[in-house]
């Protein structure tokens, strides 16, 4: 597969009073079409403000990206001006977000949100985009399409409002698709149905996906591929069978051991006396890194070196990649 | 596990409606069936995990067994104790048995209070300690849920989220109650955290013998912890059973497809799951016979008229479906 979106050396930071917050500190990866990349993390690890960044969203000030590159199908999007720019946002790359009842217009019925960008990017008339809405909302199997383009986003579900975002996100066909949390708001059950449509949708579009998530199952229900951050940087990456097979960076392999598992412990007796395993402390301040790996703090492998000198990211088994001292290969 | 003790807390067909109010002269027009009929038992020591998804009625359940918001009907025992009917003063005995903790640690806690404060103030509100006293008890709690005595002067706004809901089990915890109602306690925080929470509060239990209602719509996280488990659909609850049972052996479609779209962090694992179609229907208007007969993918003629009862049709398994 060739890349259809390389990011490489990415970095994006915040100025802050109490200093500066390296949100995404030198992050690179590529996505290829048809392919599902997902970046997974705790709250603050730079996954949303690298998919922000993506789109180039960051609000400056106080953020600004401040290196590196991101080639849509060869063209680097941090090198083109604002108004071409808007031409890329919602028809080449699209994003949607956690919480649809905040990034939908309330006041603007359902419909008409999915014509706008067909009308802008597409040249439709209004009449042409409401059909090709109501096309859409068809796509994501909402009940009643046509009914549903008249209503206001209240009028919908949690779940029907997703739909609504995806049909939004998807209408004009975009190369890229970054969902960023899309299930994390809604009950398992909706979660199940939006993330069956998500991985149809893109088979029948061929869209490269970037999956924000923290829902490591929804990983790997979900992804080919895997990126593990930390403190703003890349700690691991693998595909997702491989990951999940033999993780190798402690943070990884941290946050595997840290979430109880159905499958596992269906059928045993006796669970009280089991303990998960945590991770001691919290995520470090960005604002305040420790030198040498960030991890290291909370690490049970730390040592003198991890503390002194910033583990190298390197290929540790082909296509496997990790930044730890204590992963020989 | 059968313990000798009364149980800590038990409800009896417990119902809370809200009126729906509408026009100039808020007239009644309907109820929200928040809460209706439910009945459960939480045995000493033990944790009755409480499941559903949003809108099932599970936080109403819980508050209105702790009297929180007053209930519509029903029977809440407290060690063998009707506490229905008891006036403000009289319920207050019982107010030191029951704890909550709260899902947001950031707007339940009291944020112009120092943590050493908010730990306290249950103390100070039931006069149970001088200052001194107080001080130290406050300390001694702040040790024991994993924060430093130091931290006592500062504000919640200083604190994690983790280290939050750390200060709010401290309080819970403050009067020594036997029951604690977990809100989705641990649902607001991040997975390595929501780990340190859970083993605290798993130690605690059997440090202290605390009994827990656990409030959570994470299957996962209430397998870990329960001992038995209600599954909660539209204000009913629809399957009730020890949680081996649940986990091995659903009985309810609803608890089938519940535990079938759970993803499973495991790519090698490929199972076929059982997608619900549609949405859970507004408790204001349930849907007649089985409420959740509009999404069972098993329903028949009589899912639509007769309301199924809960039945037990196990030793301590109990299910409210016509096809089981």
């Amino acid at each position: 597969m060739s890349s259809l979106l390389e990011v490489s050396d990415l970095g994006t930071w915040f100025y802050t009073r109490q200093g500066i917050v390296k949100a995404v500190d030198g992050v690179d990866f590529e996505v290829a079409a048809g392919e599902t990349l997902a970046i997974v993390g705790e709250s603050g690890c730079g996954k949303s403000m690298t998919a922000l960044s993506l789109m180039r969203l960051i609000p400056d000030p106080p953020g600004r990206i401040v290196s590196g590159s991101i080639r849509l199908a060869g063209r680097d999007l941090l090198k083109i001006s604002e108004e071409e720019m808007r031409d890329v946002r919602g028809n080449e790359i699209s994003m949607i977000f956690q919480e649809p009842m905040t990034s939908l217009n309330p006041v603007m019925t359902i419909g008409k949100q999915i014509s706008e960008s067909l009308i802008l990017h597409r040249d439709m008339d209004r009449k042409q985009a409401m059909k090709r809405a109501i096309e859409m909302l068809d796509l994501v199997r909402i009940p009643e399409p046509a009914q549903r383009a008249k209503e206001y986003p209240h009028q919908l579900s949690g779940g029907m409002r997703q739909r609504a975002m995806i049909a939004m996100a998807l209408a004009c066909n975009p190369k890229v698709l970054i969902a960023d949390e899309p299930t994390t708001a809604l009950d398992v059950t909706i979660q199940a149905q939006i993330l069956e449509l998500i991985v149809e949708l893109q088979r029948e579009f061929s869209a490269a996906v970037i999956l924000i998530t923290h829902d490591l199952g929804v990983v790997a229900e979900t992804a080919h591929r895997v990126i593990v951050m930390y403190a703003g940087r890349k700690v691991e990456e693998a595909s997702v069978g491989e990951l999940f097979a033999r993780p190798l960076h402690p943070y990884t392999t941290g946050l595997m051991n840290s979430i109880p598992r159905l499958d596992l412990m269906r059928g045993q007796t006796d669970r009280s006396a089991e303990r998960l395993q945590e991770i001691p402390g919290i995520v470090p301040p960005l604002f305040d890194l420790p030198t040498g790996c960030a991890f290291a703090p909370r690490c049970s492998k730390a040592d003198d070196k991890c503390r002194a000198e910033r583990p190298a990211y390197e290929e540790k088994q082909p296509g496997h990649w990790a930044a730890c001292w204590h992963t020989n290969g | 596990m059968v313990s000798a003790n009364p149980p800590v807390l038990e409800v009896r067909d417990l119902k809370k409606h809200f009126p729906v109010k509408k026009g100039l002269l808020r007239r009644t027009v309907g109820q929200v069936y928040a809460v209706d009929g439910v009945t459960f038992t939480v045995n000493a020591g033990e944790t009755l995990g409480l499941v559903g998804e949003s809108g099932c009625g599970k936080t109403t359940a819980g508050r209105a067994a702790m009297r929180l918001v007053e209930p519509t009907s029903g029977s809440i025992k407290v060690e063998g104790q009707e506490i229905i009917g008891l006036s403000k003063a009289e319920l207050r005995p019982y107010r030191r048995e029951m704890q909550i903790i709260f899902q947001d640690p950031f707007s339940s806690l009291n944020p112009r209070m120092t943590a050493g404060d908010i730990v306290g103030e249950p103390l100070l509100v039931h006069g149970v300690a001088n200052k001194k006293e107080r001080e130290e008890q406050v300390s001694a709690l702040f040790a024991r849920v994993g924060l430093r005595p130091a931290q006592m002067k500062n504000y919640p706004h200083q604190f994690s989220g983790g280290q939050r809901q750390r200060i709010g089990i401290a309080r819970a915890l403050a009067l020594g109650p036997k029951l604690i109602v977990g809100d989705e306690p641990v649902s607001a925080l991040d997975v390595s955290i929501q780990a340190q929470v859970i083993n605290l509060l798993m130690d605690l239990q059997r440090e202290r013998g605390l009994s827990y209602l656990f409030i959570s719509h994470n299957l996962a996280v209430v397998e870990h912890i329960s001992h038995q488990i209600a599954v909660m659909y539209l204000g009913r609850i629809v399957e009730y059973a020890d949680t081996r049972s649940i986990f091995t052996n659903a009985q309810h479609p609803y608890t089938e497809a519940l535990l079938s779209a759970v993803p499973v962090p495991d790519p090698a694992i490929k199972r076929k799951k059982l997608v619900l179609q549609g949405d859970v229907p507004s408790p204001v208007k349930p849907p007649p016979g089985c409420h959740f007969h509009t999404r069972c993918p098993y329903a028949v003629a009589r899912c639509k008229v007769e309301v199924p009862s809960l039945r037990e049709i196990a030793p301590g398994h109990q299910v409210s479906c016509h096809l089981r």
